[in-house]
């Protein structure tokens, strides 16, 4: 009797602890993705931002890599996302403007994609006007001069008439019924993959190499307030991600063709102001700016050493904007350039997992 | 007999469910109040409103950030309470105004606090805190490394036709090429603070007093670069130290 009274209290414990009852077993449990997050980013940041409904799984992750090359995601089948997003350009387009299936070009350059899981504000594009990457990978899609779709239901119905595409999506998300919001996540899966942590600076910064004394000024530069000052904006040794994916108006123009986040805040003070793009890769993600201006790194340090341009907007960081700019001498815009380069991940672009296969 | 045996489980199973059976204390909660002089700045007027330095320069606000540590509260009997963690203030972010501490419980008394501007020359650590490694908050290494104290960043001489900008950040002093002075400061609060339950400490700051007081601050002469400014990270560090004042205590 005392045993059978101690045996019962105990089950009854244990079960009113646990949260979960469940019984029912799925046909298909998929595997959990873990995350390849590089010893410097475990070290110096905190831990990359996963969505809670659209945890990282092996077949979602294989999915969203197989939509993201796949031109069914176009009307004509003539694009994908990776035809402005291409693995050798870090995801990016070397044209200024990408064209999708029309032969009217966009207005700003594509944005390279990578270490998207530590945009923690999680806003996408130059204005970020997509909070998530899920909603960010619906646009595209029904964006008439990218993918050129009118509305998702063809997109949907072409996957589901698919002979492959639902027993993936089955696998992947325990429904054989797709939809646009799982075509997003399974893409933003795909997405949060691609990582970028083994630059030259990477394996400088874990000690596993030296950097040139010409790379070593141009990270001096970098860093100083009275110089370069760009660590404001984009990172440091400490922030591997080299950029505070912030907003800012960097005095590229004194008046706006393009409002950028002003046109989604309504504010005016938010006029001409764009994210900060990740310095890193930048040996593959020409050409330069939201617009794509600028076809070289040389003329991009131009810019901040001589070609500010004043607005009411500017930012208060752009400390010498009545001098033109920093004013680096021949030397130091040669050093950091240098230095930049170092930022620059080969592994990145040629890494198979993120490859057509 | 069987509902006796009913209550019985009932009772274990809650007791062993609840991790926590200690008597309560009364927990403490800050809250930062920002002003200029008698008007108030927040995230909703931050930059959009103009105003006027001692030295009479008119100002537009364009960033305000700042970091505090140790927060201690000390009672009658000389026996110190030090909370964890730091508070990371973002003007334009309202939630960040307010400090709840991991473990904030402490016995009923009458207390003083005391807190850091910055980080102590023990936990200036570089590149050893990831939350203000994400938010770029580090401060150079040529610099002496660590964090930021504080970024304030605007435009100066704003009603005239010469407006420039500022940036008037604060952190370790470089003394010279690789010696370096710590900058952090104390600030103590002498007003006793009962707390016998549940208590918010409000804490103001007068932003004006940054270029006030001891030093009358001249942004025509000291606008920007000052992180590698001897002399402006110790005048910024004196000027700190009149910043502060206690608030409404809130219980």
């Amino acid at each position: 009797m005392k045993n059978w009274f101690i045996f019962t209290l105990f089950v009854v414990i244990i079960s009113g602890c646990s949260s979960e009852t469940t019984t029912q077993e799925e046909d298909y449990i998929p595997i959990p993705y873990q995350l390849e997050i590089p010893t410097l980013f475990a070290e110096k940041l905190i831990d990359p931002r996963i969505p809670i409904n659209n945890k990282l799984t092996v077949e979602g992750v294989t999915l969203g890599k197989r939509l993201f090359f796949d031109n069914i995601l176009s009307v004509d089948g003539t694009k994908a996302c990776a035809s402005c997003h291409l693995p050798q350009n870090a995801f990016s387009d070397p044209n200024q403007f990408s064209q999708g299936v029309t032969t009217t070009l966009g207005t700003r350059n594509s944005m390279p994609l990578f270490n998207l899981a530590w945009n923690f504000d999680d806003k996408y594009f130059w204005d970020g006007h997509a909070l998530g990457l899920e909603n960010q990978a619906l646009e595209p899609v029904i964006d008439t001069n990218e993918l050129g779709n009118d509305s998702w239901e063809p997109v949907e119905a072409k996957l589901n008439n698919h002979e492959q595409y639902p027993k993936l999506f089955e696998q992947a998300f325990g429904t054989s019924v797709i939809t646009k919001q799982l075509v997003a996540k399974a893409i933003a899966q795909f997405e949060r993959t691609l990582i970028s942590g083994n630059s030259k600076f990477d394996k400088f910064s874990n000690g596993e190499i030296a950097l040139t004394p010409q790379e070593q000024n141009g990270l001096n530069i970098f860093m100083s307030e009275d110089k370069g000052d760009c660590f404001h904006c984009h990172g440091n040794p400490n922030n591997p991600l080299w950029t505070d994916n912030q907003f800012h108006n960097n005095g590229l123009d004194a008046t706006f063709s393009d409002l950028g986040l002003g046109l989604i805040s309504g504010n005016p003070n938010d006029n001409g102001k764009f994210r900060s793009p990740s310095l890193r890769n930048l040996a593959y993600t020409a050409p330069y700016m939201h617009d794509g201006r600028f076809a070289t790194l040389e003329e991009v340090i131009e810019h901040y050493s001589t070609g500010l341009q004043d607005s009411d907007t500017i930012d208060t960081l752009m400390k010498k904007v009545n001098q033109g700019g920093v004013q680096l001498t021949t030397e130091d815009k040669a050093d950091l350039k240098a230095f930049l380069l170092t930022l620059s991940d080969p592994t990145f672009i040629n890494n198979p997992d993120f490859i057509q296969q | 007999m069987k509902k006796i045996t009913t209550l019985l489980i009932l009772a274990i199973t809650l007791f062993t469910c609840n991790e926590d059976n200690t008597i309560i204390s009364p927990k403490v909660n800050f809250t930062f109040n920002h002003h200029w002089n008698n008007a108030e700045i927040n995230n909703d007027n931050l930059q959009t409103t103009t105003v006027t330095n001692a030295n009479g320069e008119a100002i537009n606000i364009d960033r305000f950030r700042y970091l505090t540590s140790r927060f201690e509260l000390t009672n009658t009997n000389n026996e110190t309470y030090t909370f964890d963690g730091y508070k990371f203030t973002d003007l334009a972010i309202a939630d960040t105004y307010n400090f709840s501490p991991e473990n904030n419980a402490i016995p009923s008394g009458t207390y003083t606090l005391k807190f850091v501007w910055g980080f102590n020359e023990t936990d200036n650590i570089d590149g050893a805190y990831p939350d203000l490694n994400t938010a770029s908050w580090n401060w150079p290494e040529m610099l002496g490394g660590g964090y930021h104290f504080l970024q304030f960043d605007g435009m100066y001489n704003v009603d005239t036709t010469d407006a420039s900008p500022f940036n008037f950040h604060n952190g370790t002093a470089r003394v010279s090429e690789g010696v370096f002075e710590q900058n952090f400061a104390e600030i103590a609060f002498e007003t006793p603070i009962l707390i016998n339950s549940d208590t918010v400490i409000n804490i103001d700051m007068n932003i004006a007093e940054l270029f006030t007081n001891p030093n009358i601050w001249d942004l025509n002469v000291l606008d920007t670069p000052l992180m590698p400014n001897y002399d402006a990270q110790k005048m910024m560090q004196q000027n700190i130290m009149s910043i502060f004042n206690l608030g409404e205590i809130t219980q």
